[in-house]
């Protein structure tokens, strides 16, 4: 089986200091791959890498086969991929429904045909259906800024998932969301994952969440891997319990 | 729809009632400044949308303006129509403004504050200096008003309908243009550049056609200004109406949609019903952009609305 | 020869006055995020500050100057922070970029209002003559000005690097947060940018206004020139400003003696694009990263 997302010797250098030194990996169709790591070790600055936002210092990054290192963020997406940021990154003065509206529209026809186009580029259905799916729909017409941080979050998720990517990198999503909603989330995303098929890439600092949520795991220290396996094995690795209680 | 909508709605009629009925009770000077309130309320829609809507800062509106009054200008003075000075000031203005934007965009957000800036510096530079095309300091006076359909505007009144009617036009398109997906994109850009790139939306040519539309709206206000005031001159169109517009953008509420009207009224009309001398006025004007800024940045409108409305309860809505 | 000297010389004169005043734009950017667009007008202000206090107060020219150097400090400096700065801050950069573009305007149209609509004599404190220097023509005005601007940057690079709250101020402007971790009066800091940046404006002010003359107008190209300056040097560092002004100084004053002096206002657009397409990070910047 061909690998989704290949990332291949990914370095990225501040001023000298290595903060991604050298990462390779590969992301199968339809798993669920969790990125872990103390702080400060690389995980979403490899992501950004991988993302258009930073550009790398070395190393190459293919979909399907095909090279997208150092594309815009914007054409990425347009290939299928989704992100979701650490920080909460939602459009507080649109309202919930314009926000998922906004996620979706840019994959509509060209930039022209939708100035022509309907006003809501015919996506309030699959805006409805996608906050329906959240559980949102006693918000959809409030203003995103408005809800709370634990619904923003889920919004900032559900922004991800508007257009259908094949494949989306979550960064954090369970940062700062309470158990009830946490759980909430943990099971869309296994939907998600089971219903479309998509592929996910996820950073989390909650270990039972994200044990319980990916099917194979990825350790990241000092920017290096320094183990990969399913949940069980790394919990149990020396390497990985070296790197989060120190020397 | 809610009760405050229509409220506006209401407003919204009542205050073009009064623009079409005002000037049968106004002497000419009360109807030059209802047109000249007009003409720059449509370079201010440009400018809010340009920085309201897409977030970024100009600081050379009035050189569009300058460059519409000028095409109009040369063209009207050999007896072309007026309608061909509108078609390629609006073509001039969208292009430069284009290729204006895009070396800044490479770069952090506020270069291009300092690039607008350097620009406008230029423009005034050639208004000023080429004097075979331009006429330099001597202006070009005799500049025709335009006869539309058979209809001559050469009356006070009749020009400020004309005004009036560019003004009720690209008042609609500009409506209509914020309403559609490229308005919600604009919004998406101002309130988060990063996020929205990630969602597909190309930031880089949404910033550019905000920025390029906007400077053809200052072109088209040039274009209506030159037949107004019949005479112009290079330091009409210099630094200091680039910051009036901006300022009466950010005064009347940036981001609002009818914020650059009521900032033009304040700017235009505010001052003459005051009889302030000039330089008071400004002076007391500053002082109260430096209040507002530090009270409510969002302007008068900005105000009006946490006024009527607690925070919490403030309707969503793109095209506010 | 004799003409490019004559050139040089009156080119880093222009160019030290705008290094000063590119220095204190940078400085406020570092610690403050303040653009200060009233940057131009700061520098027009202080000469009517002493002619004031020589036409209202009786003074001497000398005692009118440190007059004028205190009500700047305290105009410029404390106030301008206390009463613009401080309350908008933290509504965002646009929102004091419109606040201090409506001072330039405050400044300017109060000069034109209470002071004077034309150009005003400024004394100048120093011979007006001209020297002759192996065949060229040099004026000791520019000697004067290039001596005080390169003494004003020393003594300022000392300040910062040599003195205790001087590196205390480098800490915060390189990382606020960390410095008020470190138990760095950060508030205090910033006043103290403010301060240096009221002197070396009025230090520029008192340096160029004998020779255009006082005129309320005069902040427009000036502030202008300093943005871009701060620019071509690479925004955010000292020593970039100094460059970044001198080369904008010497490029003015070749390019009106052998272009056009009709164009000369032009050349800081010129720079600009230039920087920005080739060179975006300044001359003397480093490239530096977004985060995210």
């Amino acid at each position: 089986m061909s690998a989704v997302l290949e990332v291949r010797d990914l370095t990225k250098t501040f001023g000298g200091i290595s903060a991604v030194a050298g990462v390779s990996f590969d992301v199968h169709p339809g798993e669920i791959l969790g990125l872990i790591g103390p702080n400060g070790s690389g995980k979403s600055t490899l992501f950004n890498c991988i993302l258009g936002q930073l550009a790398p210092s070395a190393g190459e990054v293919r979909l399907d086969g095909r090279a997208i290192t150092g594309m815009r963020p914007c054409d990425l997406n347009r290939l299928g991929i989704g992100r979701t940021f650490q920080l909460l990154q939602v459009f507080p003065q649109l309202s919930v429904r314009e926000n998922l509206i906004l996620a979706g529209q840019e994959h509509q026809g060209s930039m022209w045909s939708r100035l022509r186009g309907r006003r809501d580029a015919g996506l309030t259905a699959a805006a409805n259906r996608m906050i329906e799916f959240f559980r949102l729909g006693h918000l959809a017409d409030e203003r995103a800024g408005s809800l709370s941080y634990g619904q923003q979050k889920l919004l900032d998720a559900a922004m991800a998932f508007m257009a259908g990517p094949r494949l989306v990198l979550l960064d954090e999503p369970a940062g700062g969301v309470n158990p009830t909603m946490l759980a909430d989330l943990h099971e869309r995303l296994r939907e998600i994952n089971r219903s479309q098929g998509a592929t996910f890439v996820v950073i989390e600092h909650n270990m039972e969440f994200v044990m319980s949520l990916c099917t194979r795991i990825l350790v990241l220290a000092e920017g290096r891997v320094i183990a990969e396996g399913d949940p069980e094995r790394v919990r149990n690795d020396p390497a990985v319990i070296e790197a989060y209680l120190g020397r | 729809m809610t009760l405050g909508g229509r409220a506006r709605i209401a407003v919204a009629f009542a205050a073009a009632a009064l623009l079409v009925l005002a000037p049968f009770g106004l002497k000419p000077y009360g109807i030059y400044l209802l047109s000249l309130w007009a003409v720059t309320t449509i370079a201010a829609i440009g400018l809010n949308l340009t920085l309201g809507y897409a977030g970024q800062i100009s600081l050379a509106q009035a050189s569009f303006v300058g460059i519409g009054a000028y095409t109009a200008a040369l063209l009207t003075t050999q007896g072309w129509p007026l309608w061909s000075a509108f078609l390629l000031a609006t073509a001039l203005c969208f292009v430069i403004g284009w290729v204006l934007g895009y070396p800044a965009l490479r770069v952090q957000h506020h270069y291009l504050a300092f690039v607008t800036l350097s620009f406008a510096t230029l423009v005034f530079l050639i208004l000023r200096n080429e004097e075979w095309l331009t006429k330099g300091v001597y202006g070009i006076s005799g500049i025709p008003r335009p006869t539309v359909l058979g209809w001559s505007t050469k009356n006070p009144i009749d020009f400020y309908f004309f005004c009036l009617a560019m003004l009720a036009l690209v008042t609609a398109a500009t409506w209509w243009l914020i309403r559609s997906p490229w308005g919600r994109a604009f919004t998406a850009l101002r309130e988060n550049p990063i996020r929205a790139d990630s969602l597909g939306v190309d930031v880089r040519r949404y910033t550019l056609i905000a920025f390029a539309i906007g400077s053809a709206l200052g072109g088209i206000s040039g274009v209506l200004y030159a037949p107004l005031v019949q005479f112009i001159e290079p330091t009409a169109f210099a630094l200091n109406l680039s910051l009036n517009l901006l300022l009466m953008v950010i005064v009347g509420g940036s981001g609002y949609f009818f914020g650059p009207f009521l900032g033009a009224a304040v700017s235009v009309l505010l001052p003459e019903w005051l009889r302030f001398s000039e330089g008071l006025y400004l002076i007391l004007y500053a002082v109260f952009v430096m209040v507002l800024m530090a009270f409510c940045p969002s302007g008068l409108l900005g105000l009006a609305e946490r006024f009527r409305k607690p925070a919490a309860a403030r309707r969503p809505e793109s095209a506010r | 020869m004799a003409d490019l000297l004559q050139l040089l010389v009156a080119g880093l004169a222009t160019g030290g006055i705008y290094a000063l005043v590119a220095i204190g734009f940078v400085l406020l950017w570092q610690t403050s995020q303040t653009i200060n667009f009233a940057q131009g007008e700061f520098v027009m202000l202080p000469a009517f500050f002493v002619l004031a206090a020589m036409k209202f107060g009786g003074l001497s020219f000398p005692l009118a100057m440190l007059v004028g150097l205190a009500v700047s400090a305290v105009v410029l400096g404390l106030l301008f922070k206390r009463l613009v700065v401080d309350p908008i801050i933290r509504h965002g950069v646009l929102p004091l970029v419109i606040s201090t573009i409506a001072l330039a305007i405050f400044f300017k149209e109060g000069v034109k209002e209470f002071y004077a609509a034309d150009a005003q004599p400024f004394p100048a404190a120093w011979a007006t003559t001209n020297l002759s220097l192996g065949g060229a023509v040099v004026s000791v005005q520019s000697l004067v000005i290039i001596a005080a601007a390169v003494a004003a940057v020393a003594a300022l690079q000392y300040f910062l690097a040599g003195t205790r709250t001087g590196r205390r101020m480098q800490a915060t402007a390189q990382n606020p947060a960390l410095a008020r971790v470190l138990g760095i009066p950060v508030e205090r800091m910033i006043l103290y940018t403010f301060l240096i940046n009221a002197a070396l404006v009025a230090l520029a002010s008192f340096l160029v206004s004998p020779i255009y003359l006082a005129k309320f107008t005069n902040g427009e190209t000036l502030g202008l020139v300093a943005f871009v300056a701060a620019i071509v040097g690479g925004f955010n560092q000292v020593r970039g400003a100094i460059v970044g002004g001198l080369l904008l100084g010497v490029v003015d004053n070749f390019v009106a003696a052998y272009w056009s002096a009709q164009y000369r206002a032009a050349i800081p657009l010129f720079l600009l694009i230039a920087v920005i397409l080739f060179r975006p990070q300044g001359l003397l910047g480093r490239a530096e990263e977004r985060t995210v």
